[in-house]
């Protein structure tokens, strides 16, 4: 078991085909422990379950938002280490701002080319 | 690819067909007020579409899309107020929308720039500056860093409004944070408008999670404390209201529809009062009659027996326009579960062939809601374990892709609602196994299969490999039993191996008056619904045998099975030779119920009997006679169930 060594990776979005799509892009590059939560309550409910490498969330989803979920996962010791890349659409360009302050290390505008994310996301955890 | 292109013309349809809803309902509100949150919705389903068109990069209907959400995003940030105009530019739009996907369907991609600049246009028309409003300060800068643009939005127009932003915080256990945290949302809303909803973990012990829920309301602290808690923290203070001028509206603000939108529980009063002038006309009717006795021909006589009568008729027949309003096609349940339906079926990766029959057909809208869930179960049934996957389905010869059926249709009083399903079937053995394994029959007792496959519905019996418990729900088939017990309907099921299972649903048209007889047992009454009674007869005790630990009395050459309501439910009984039976069920599921006086018939609204007594077995609800008098209605389907299943020793209550 080389478990250990493959870095998981959690997906946060709303839209199943968003998420799906998601994915697909980041198993072009590799191994990965792809974990994908449908909603902002679904992510809080998982982040203890697992050491995650990486969490890519989307802005605009109906029970927390994305701002919401960075916010808490940057303030709490045990995840602040978490690298955090925020995929939505340039509507929320605002929102994008907002949670870069909040400390999200990227974000990518949907539509996004796939080497786009593969590259912010390879920075991601290569850090 | 063309897979893909399939899960985006269904992911887009369903979004389609919630924005309709959206706007349908802003229609029918915004004359008063709009509530954020449909308008936050509707937003937040066109930029869904417009993520989706790009990624499988549809340009035109990601322009279209996009400059749409410009719209709803000025909407929602309240630079644009809806108006008429607003609302049939949106439902024109969605139909451009609707026409751009069924083009992509076709292979036929449009451009939309001349739609995009109207809608451009018309959003230069439309807009209105908004002040903006300065609340650094008055809200501390952990939480105002934190809110979307929209959140901020809803604050600032709250705090204009002069309305009170309140801080709850709450703390709830991880694993279940989610059901504790809607209920206490529920609460919130039901308060007033929640802005936002911040998890947090400083101070919060291991396994539980913090959360800090802002919301607006008018109401006083004092009233929100009873409601909500003592952690509470005023943001700010609620201005004390002043009446302000209503909303200056320059065109005709007269509807052209003719419909009007009534709350249920509306409804359900008036139908209250119905049943309670049914008990006046009652009592009218019997003084008639005891005049008639005393004064026989009287004209005076004649003149009230002519009234009562006049009321009797007036009576049933506004009893009759309430419950046709009530009515709804079926077909309103329907769509929704062919929605998600077809969202599940792709979740689990079985494509399946899905037909609706009979939506038309008419069932009260309290039914409709409540059937809803349950049909829903057995539907996720039918796709988690009925049907099979595509290799096995081949395997045995099958069509590929399973089928779905939902068929409605009325059959005399009642209305039947079948789910069906071409799977695999209920493996009769194994039910048989897992029975015997529960220690629910008895390894010795032959028993017919269709004995057998009912015991599905018996509490206690749900078996991750043969049917029920869905996917972290944990709901099983007597659940679903019992639901259909609560509205005096029950359930069937009609399964062979291979060909499929069929879930035959029958309920009463309508629940909310039935008319049921009256019995009396000791000094006990009970109602039992007069739809599920084929006759009452008088039997003398010493007629009936007892086979097998079986009470039996033979009536026309047929064996009926006879149970004592009073053994039941463990009433003394009136001592005599002989009682009533009111024989119950049809056909081969007959039952006589032993009881010592009938009293007669009586019209009874059901009323569940709450959380509290749910688990009590032998009743389907209580109803309420006359004014303070309540009874028990007994639940018919559930003891022909048990006489069916040869067990001794019944437990009731």
């Amino acid at each position: 078991m080389h478990q250990e060594f493959t870095k998981s990776i959690l997906i946060v979005e709303d839209s199943a085909t968003t998420r799906a799509l998601i994915r697909a892009v980041i198993d072009e590059m590799g191994d990965f422990n792809i974990i994908e939560a449908a909603s902002g309550f679904e992510a809080l409910k998982l982040l203890p379950t697992q050491e995650f490498n990486l969490v890519i969330t989307d802005v605009n989803m109906p029970d927390i938002n994305g701002l919401e979920l960075i916010n808490f996962i940057k303030n709490n010791s045990r995840y602040s280490h978490i690298p955090l890349i925020i995929v939505s659409t340039e509507k929320s360009e605002e929102d994008q701002k907002r949670g870069m302050a909040l400390g999200a290390m990227a974000y990518i505008t949907k539509p996004f080319k796939a080497y786009e994310l593969q590259e912010v996301i390879k920075q991601a955890i290569t850090v | 690819m063309k897979a893909s292109k399939k899960e985006f013309i269904a992911e887009t349809e369903d979004l389609l067909f919630e924005c309709q809803q959206l706007i349908l309902e802003i229609q029918d509100t915004y004359l008063t007020s709009v509530n954020p949150d449909t308008i936050n919705a509707l937003f937040r389903s066109i930029h869904t579409l417009k993520g989706l068109s790009g990624l499988f990069a549809h340009q035109g209907l990601t322009e279209f899309s996009h400059a749409l959400e410009s719209l709803l995003d000025d909407i929602r940030l309240g630079k644009i107020n809806v108006t008429e105009d607003v609302v049939a530019f949106l439902f024109s739009n969605i139909d451009i929308l609707r026409s751009a996907v069924d083009a992509i369907k076709e292979d036929k991609e449009k451009t939309l720039t001349e739609q995009i600049n109207s809608i451009k246009t018309f959003r230069e028309f439309q807009k209105e500056s908004e002040s903006s409003l300065d609340i650094k300060g008055l809200i501390d800068d952990s939480i105002l860093n934190v809110l979307s643009e929209y959140e901020e939005h809803r604050l600032k127009a709250n705090i204009k409004n002069g309305t009170g932003i309140y801080l709850l915080r709450a703390i709830f256990e991880l694993s279940t944070f989610d059901t504790s945290l809607e209920e206490l949302t529920k609460k919130i809303k039901s308060q007033g408008e929640l802005i936002s909803t911040l998890p947090t973990s400083s101070d919060v012990p291991d396994g539980s999670i913090g959360f800090n829920l802002m919301f607006a309301t008018s109401k006083p602290l004092n009233e929100l404390i009873g409601q909500l808690g003592e952690n509470l923290e005023v943001l700010v203070q609620a201005r004390q209201i002043e009446p302000q001028p209503l909303k200056k509206q320059e065109r005709s603000i007269k509807s052209v529809t003719t419909t009007v939108r009534v709350d249920i529980d509306k409804l359900d009063r008036i139908l209250n009062t119905i049943g309670e002038l049914t008990l006046a006309k009652d009592a009218v009717k019997r003084i008639a009659a005891e005049m008639s006795e005393a004064h026989r021909f009287s004209s005076f006589v004649r003149d009230v027996h002519k009234i009562s009568q006049t009321l009797e008729r007036k009576l049933t027949e506004l009893q009759d326009e309430v419950l046709e309003i009530r009515m709804v096609p079926v077909g309103q349940i329907f769509s929704r579960l062919a929605q998600v339906i077809r969202r599940y079926s792709r979740e689990i990766g079985k494509e399946i062939n899905l037909d609706l029959y009979g939506e038309d057909t008419e069932l009260d809208k309290s039914l409709a809601e409540e059937i809803v869930d349950p049909l829903m179960h057995l539907v996720r049934n039918s796709l988690d374990h009925g049907i099979e996957s595509e290799e096995n389905r081949k395997r045995k010869g099958k069509k590929e892709h399973g089928t779905i059926i939902l068929r409605a249709f009325q059959r005399g009083n009642h209305v039947v609602i079948e789910v069906e399903d071409d799977g695999r079937g209920v493996d009769i053995e194994k039910v048989r196994k897992k029975a015997i394994e529960k220690k629910l029959i008895d390894p010795e007792t032959e028993m017919e299969d269709r004995e057998i496959v009912n015991i599905i519905f018996t509490p206690g019996f749900s078996t991750k490999d043969v049917v029920s418990e869905i996917s972290g729900r944990g709901v099983g088939m007597d659940v679903v039993k019992e639901k259909l017990a609560t509205m005096a309907g029950f359930i069937e099921v009609f399964t062979k191996k291979d060909k499929g299972t069929t879930f035959t649903l029958t309920l009463p048209i309508t629940l909310a008056i039935i008319k049921a007889l009256l019995v009396k047992v000791g000094t006990e009454k009970f109602a039992i619904p007069l739809t599920t009674i084929s006759e009452t007869i008088a039997i003398e005790h010493k007629d009936i045998q007892t086979i097998e630990w079986k009470d039996v009395y033979y009536s026309r050459g047929e064996m009926l099975p006879i149970m004592s309501v009073g053994k039941i439910f463990d009433i003394s009984t009136v001592q005599s030779d002989s009682s009533f039976a009111v024989i119950v069920g049809f056909g081969k599921r007959k039952l006589g119920l032993l009881v010592d006086e009938i009293i007669g018939q009586h019209e009874i609204v059901i009323k569940s009997l709450g959380e509290y007594f749910k688990r009590l077995s032998g009743f389907a609800g209580a109803a309420e006679i006359g004014k303070h008098e309540v009874l028990l209605v007994l639940d018919v389907e559930s003891m022909i169930e048990k006489s069916l299943m040869r067990q001794e020793g019944m437990s009731y209550v």
